[in-house]
């Protein structure tokens, strides 16, 4: 396991009245109304919704791979302005370069002009603290989904982010490779104490993970965007038990909110 | 940290020794020579059929004995060397400029809706149709000719860089983008290695149409090279030489399009 210190000190993460409109005229369509939110540093926060609630069009305003119609976005108190460099985005698939192995797409991850042995050095070691070590040299089409994901991870962690963006990142894993990405996103956060933005709409995964779960979903005028529609604090100390009836119960709370009656009746 | 998921090794895709695959080489070597052989059988069956005139088919030895001519009297090599030249030198300029503006039409759209109708239609016009425009401007000597190979070489570069360029998996270069590479850099590291496969089998077609186009060149107006030796044959009735400057365009275009796969093939192992 690589020491705390190999980690940038964590960011906080402030989004001021920020709002995404797509489109101009009869196309126009606002995804994002109006969203305020803070992320304290070392704070995990899970963005849950339904498709097209615009937690993921949230996450790349973050990122800076977006521009937000209006409002304001700061890393650390410093105002996002094109693509932020003390964030760290793992997507949905792992898009790895499928012409480097596993290690080279890590260091992908390093801003070019690390000297070589810094890079090597860093490489190995996020490459262990994701158990890849062994697999170094593989390319991405000869190891599992799992492992590309894993390897995608270890490119975000090598940035020492200051602020790590996971957009639906175990979505397109089986779901027993889905948990242990859980468990060791878990470890390597409290480890770490990185800050998280995770996007998801799997209210277990958000309940695992997440020190606050944040519904993005649009209100009574749907023309105006999604906004937050209900914040839930998760007082359980992590690592979780996943039976954990306290999580049931808040379980229940967020799929009554997201529109899934959890007493289903026929 | 331990993790629990199981550490199944993948099987990485074994090399197989290379005696095994030295042999499977030879193998194929042999095998594609199998219908060349045939076809020497058969012509030289129907040459000496009496079904036709040695000036319309000569045998084999016939050809085999101009080709001993033409060395003994010095002149195939000049012929080889300097149709070579003209492709070599031809495809370098065509296959350079169609990489450079395939490239930076495949990356700016602005620049691709001011230049890529015109080319297309350039495209279109047959090869031939250049030759008296190029002899008008160019002279008769060596530029003419290898302006239309450079001609021929460009559109096949052009047409797969800028297309290939143009269909890159647009999150690949989203990830390129995440992670502070633009400009330059992320061309070089993300979007050229991402089209490499294409761009090199549009420079083997390009080579290929070099060829073809060398031959419409010296066909016309040259007094020396491959296609001269097909004209002045035909117009000296020396079929025997005729055929041989067809055996040798096909050896020549196989070997050097052989080359290039040899070197394709290289630079592809790291992408599969």
């Amino acid at each position: 396991m690589q020491t705390t210190s190999a980690w940038a000190p964590p960011a906080s993460v402030t989004l001021r009245g920020v709002s995404r409109v797509f489109g101009t005229g009869a196309d126009r369509r606002v995804v994002l109304g109006d969203v305020d939110l803070v992320i304290g540093p070392g704070e995990v926060v899970a963005l849950l919704g339904a498709s097209g609630s615009g937690k993921s069009t949230l996450l790349r305003l973050v990122a800076g791979l977006d521009r937000p119609t209006s409002g304001q976005i700061l890393v650390d108190d410093v105002p996002v302005d094109g693509v932020e460099p003390r964030a760290a985005v793992v997507f949905q698939e792992h898009r790895l370069l499928p012409w480097r192995t596993l290690a080279e797409n890590v260091a992908f991850g390093l801003p070019d002009g690390t000297p070589r042995a810094e890079r090597q050095e860093q490489v190995t070691a996020a490459l262990s603290a994701v158990g890849l070590a062994d697999f170094a040299g593989f390319r991405p089409r000869a190891v599992s989904g799992g492992m590309a994901q894993r390897a995608a991870l270890a490119r975000a962690l090598v940035r020492r982010p200051g602020v790590l963006l996971l957009d639906e990142p175990f979505a397109a894993l089986d779901a027993l490779t889905r948990l242990r990405m859980q468990d060791l996103v878990d470890d390597l956060q409290r480890t770490s104490g990185a800050t998280i933005l995770l996007v998801t709409h799997d209210v277990d995964e958000a309940l695992q993970l997440a020190d606050r779960v944040v519904v993005l979903a649009t209100g009574e005028d749907p023309a105006a965007g999604a906004g937050i529609a209900h914040v839930v604090e998760v007082p359980q100390t992590r690592p979780r038990d996943r039976a954990d009836p306290h999580l049931a119960a808040l379980r229940a709370q967020l799929l009554e909110r997201l529109g899934v009656p959890s007493h289903h009746s026929s | 940290m331990t993790l629990a998921e199981p550490q199944v090794r993948p099987v990485a895709p074994a090399a197989p020794p290379a005696a095994r695959r030295g042999r499977r080489v030879v193998t194929r070597a042999a095998l594609g020579l199998v219908v060349p052989a045939l076809l020497v059988v058969v012509w030289h069956l129907a040459a000496t059929s009496g079904e036709f005139s040695p000036s319309q088919l000569p045998t084999p030895g016939a050809v085999l004995a101009a080709l001993l001519e033409l060395i003994g009297r010095g002149e195939l090599w000049r012929h080889i060397a300097i149709s070579v030249q003209r492709v070599l030198i031809g495809f370098a300029v065509g296959g350079g400029v169609g990489l450079v503006l395939g490239g930076v039409i495949g990356l700016s759209a602005p620049l691709r809706a001011l230049l890529a109708p015109t080319i297309q239609a350039l495209r279109a016009v047959p090869s031939l149709a250049w030759v008296p425009l190029l002899l008008l401007w160019l002279g008769i000597g060596e530029t003419p000719k290898i302006t239309l190979v450079a001609i021929g070489a460009f559109f096949p570069v052009y047409t797969t860089v800028s297309a290939a360029l143009a269909h890159v998996d647009h999150r690949l270069v989203e990830v390129g983008r995440a992670y502070g590479r633009s400009g330059v850099r992320l061309f070089l590291q993300v979007q050229l290695p991402a089209i490499a496969p294409g761009a090199l089998s549009g420079i083997r077609l390009g080579l290929a149409q070099g060829w073809l186009f060398l031959v419409a060149a010296e066909l016309i107006a040259s007094s020396i090279g491959l296609g001269f030796l097909l004209i002045d044959s035909q117009n000296t009735g020396r079929t025997d030489i005729l055929l041989l400057a067809i055996v040798l365009l096909a050896l020549l275009g196989k070997a050097t399009d052989g080359l290039l796969g040899l070197a394709e093939r290289r630079l592809l192992r790291r992408w599969t």
